[in-house]
Formats: structure tokens, sequence, C-alpha cells
């Protein structure tokens, strides 16, 4: 991801132009620290009135809103963005979970750009030419600090994306033993051509580890399939069948048994039944198993 | 590379130590049709665990050998079939039609056992 190298406060042509410039930002800094109470407490109001940050507290928003006034500030007189770029990275990590969305951190920010933008207008008034000369100074460093903020925000969310990604596709394909020689694969959610490779990848690994003869692969829990996990599927049961062991499908919605056979996938050799419990009865049945309830006595039998 | 042909009991296992060339199989294809005669074996066991490829001449020769052993009276089961590799050949579309294949060397056994069993049963069954 590209990174936001810090710069110079403000690129200009000439070095007379660049010292007006620096001199104007110094200006402005001390402005910003001068009214630092005042501005920092607009601010946080009209945060309050936009109605952004709800999942914060007021005193957990005005606390924040100082850290990042100070830090904004901090980049105007610097033009060293590293500072700010590590904050917005803590401060994502902590308001991400409470379910701040990235719409809130960009307005909060261009919010306050906004205040300081207003307070300018009205210190510099009278002058409208230095007003120019200000926002010219002002502007594409505060722009610089937006973009840094969103950037960071977005990348820490994008980061817990990818984590929990990796996590859900950990989670997602357990190998249950659930008799001896008997594996059940019950798979939940969208399979993606990933997915898929990743199932079979586990289901031969466990026919191979668990000595299995019968496998039950549910797919009750799956919504749609397409031709190429549909075909994997298939090749999926193949590959069972050269280890030596038997594959029950089940749990074919009839969503999924359409699809099946308008594209056209060769079902021959798979072995279907309808339901999970179906399956295992069939399972049991291939295993030679007979499970009788306990309970019936020979009288009730009789 | 030559074969080991072990005669055990009823059955003959060739365990396969390494990757073979054309010229191997069709050897181990030769002394297995012969030898199922010598011994009157019922039934052949080829052990693969050992191998990480099967191409498409392996596939084919196996699968002729299972037809030309079963002409000669016993059944084929191929063991030990690596998941990588069987995931693979299904790939390639050598799927092994018609082949028995099972587990591992136990499970082969236990397959044929079970296999001849019923022929013997059948037999049985029809002198009655």
């Amino acid at each position: 991801m590209p990174e936001i190298k810090p710069r110079r406060p403000v690129p200009t042509p000439t070095s007379s132009d660049a010292e007006g410039t620096a001199a104007l930002l110094r200006e402005l800094v001390s402005h910003l620290r001068g009214n630092r109470t005042q501005l920092r407490e607009e601010w946080a109001r009209r945060i309050t009135e936009a109605k952004l940050l709800t999942a914060m507290t007021k005193e957990e928003i005005f606390a924040e809103a100082t850290s990042i006034y100070d830090n904004y500030v901090d980049v105007l007189e610097t033009g060293a963005v590293e500072a700010l770029q590590a904050y917005a990275r803590n401060l994502s990590e902590r308001i991400i979970p409470r379910g701040v969305e990235t719409h809130e951190v960009v307005g909060i920010v261009l919010l306050l750009r906004d205040v300081l933008a207003r307070s300018l207008f009205e210190k510099y008034q009278s002058d409208f030419a230095l007003l120019n000369r200000v926002l010219d100074a002002y502007e594409p460093a505060a722009n610089r600090i937006a973009n840094t903020v969103a950037v960071g925000f977005v990348q820490e969310r994008e980061r817990i994306i990818r984590e929990q990604q990796e996590a859900i596709r950990e989670l997602s394909t357990p190998v249950l033993p659930v008799r001896e020689r008997l594996l059940i694969l019950p798979i939940i959610g969208v399979i993606d051509p990933q997915r898929a490779r990743q199932l079979t990848e586990q289901l031969l690994r466990g026919i191979r580890t668990n000595r299995a003869k019968v496998v039950v692969i549910d797919i009750t829990g799956v919504p749609s399939i397409d031709s190429t996990v549909a075909n994997h599927l298939v090749q999926t049961v193949e590959s069972a069948r050269l280890l030596g062991a038997t594959v029950i499908v089940t749990g074919l919605s009839p969503e999924i048994a359409q699809t099946l056979v308008t594209i056209g996938v060769d079902l021959g050799k798979m072995n279907t039944v309808g339901d999970l419990r179906g399956g295992i009865e069939e399972a049991e049945r291939l295993l030679g198993y007979k499970v009788h309830p306990l309970t019936e006595s020979p009288t009730a039998q009789a | 590379m030559v074969v080991p042909i072990l005669k055990q009991g009823q059955y003959l296992i060739a365990s396969v130590q390494a990757a073979l060339t054309d010229t191997d199989l069709l050897k181990l294809r030769d002394a297995l049709t012969e030898q199922v005669g010598t011994y009157r074996s019922r039934g052949v066991i080829m052990d693969v665990t050992a191998l990480d490829v099967m191409d498409s001449f392996a596939c084919r020769t196996l699968s002729d050998l299972a037809v030309m052993i079963k002409l000669r009276g016993a059944e084929t089961v191929i063991v030990g079939i690596q998941p990588e590799v069987a995931f693979s050949m299904v790939q390639l579309g050598l799927k092994l039609e018609g082949v028995a294949t099972a587990l591992d060397l136990e499970e082969g056994l236990a397959y044929l056992d079970q296999k001849t069993k019923r022929v013997a049963r059948a037999i049985n069954e029809q002198k009655r």
C-alpha cells in the first residue's frame, strides 16, 4: 500500500515564495495555538451537531478531538505526517471495533478543516490578498492531513477484514469423525474455488488420517453453487474413491439440484441422499452398523 | 527397477517402491498375469503408496491389468494412492474406472477377503 511521504509543508516554485509560505504557516500555527480552546470546542460541537461518532460519548469525542487538533497543528507546523499516521492507526484500532464508519472519520477531519478555514476567513477578512495567500499555504497541508487520516483508517479496516477472512477460512471446513471409519464434512456458506480446493485437501487428508471408508458431505448450508465448484465437488468425490472411500452427498437444495442438472454436471457417480440424517443412516448401512434404541423393550416389540 | 511380487496366502502383493518407467510397468503387468495362474491366486494387490506421480500410461496399464487379471480369474485392488496424487489424477481425467481401490494394504486385504468370500459363497450356493 502506498505510504504518504512527508514533504516540505507546501511545494512552491521559487525560494522567496517558499519563505513567504513558511512565514505564513508559522503565523497560521500560532493563530491556531492561540485559539486552541475555542476552536476545539467549536469543532466538538459541530461533530455532535452533524451526528458523527455517535458510538462515542461527548467526553471521548472531546478527548480525541483535542489529540487530533494538536496533531493537526503539529503537522501544519512541521510538515511531517509520521506522528499523525501512527496516531490515525492507533485511533482506528480503538474505534473500529466500536462500529465507527469510514464516512464518520473522514467527516470529522473535513469538519476540522472547515472550522479552521472559517476562523482564518474571520481573521483575515479585511485583507483579501493576504487571505488568499494564507489559504494557499493552508489548503494543501490540510488536504494532506485529511488524506493521511482517511488512508490510515481504511488501511486498518482492510487489515482487520483480511485477518477475519483468514480466521473464517480456517474455521470453515471441519472434518468430523462421527464413528469409526465414518467422516462428516458439513459445509456452510458460499463455496468459492479457493475454499473448494481447501475442502478437497482437508477431506482427502482426513480420509487418510482417520482411515475412513465412508464420508458424508452435507451441503444443506450452501445457498448456491457454480459450475466450477460443482465440477470440483465431483472431482473430490472421485478422488475419495481412489483412496478407497465412498462419498455420500446430502442436503442438495432444490436450487442446487436444478443448477447441477442445468449446467450438465455428470452426477452419475455421485451418491446423493436427501438429508444429513438419511446420509448417516446410509453410511451406517454401508459400514454394517445397525442402530436401534435402547428403550425398546422385548414386550413393546411383541 | 524391478517390482517385487510377494505371495501372501491366496493373494499376490506387488509393492511399488519407486517411480516406474513404462517398460517396468509392462514387465510388472506380464509378471503378474503370469504368476496369477502359476500360484492359482484369488486376488492381486497393487501397492502404490510410494508413488508421487501417476501418469496416463500408468493408469491405463493398471486398468488393463485389472481386466486381464479378471480374465485370469482373480480380483485386483489398487491401494495406497496418496491424496495429492488422487486429486491430480482426477483433474487429468484419469479415474481408474472399474478398478477397485482401497486406502492401504490392510484395507485391500479386507476387500479381497470379502470379495472372494462372496464368490465362494455364490459357487457353493450354485452347487447346492
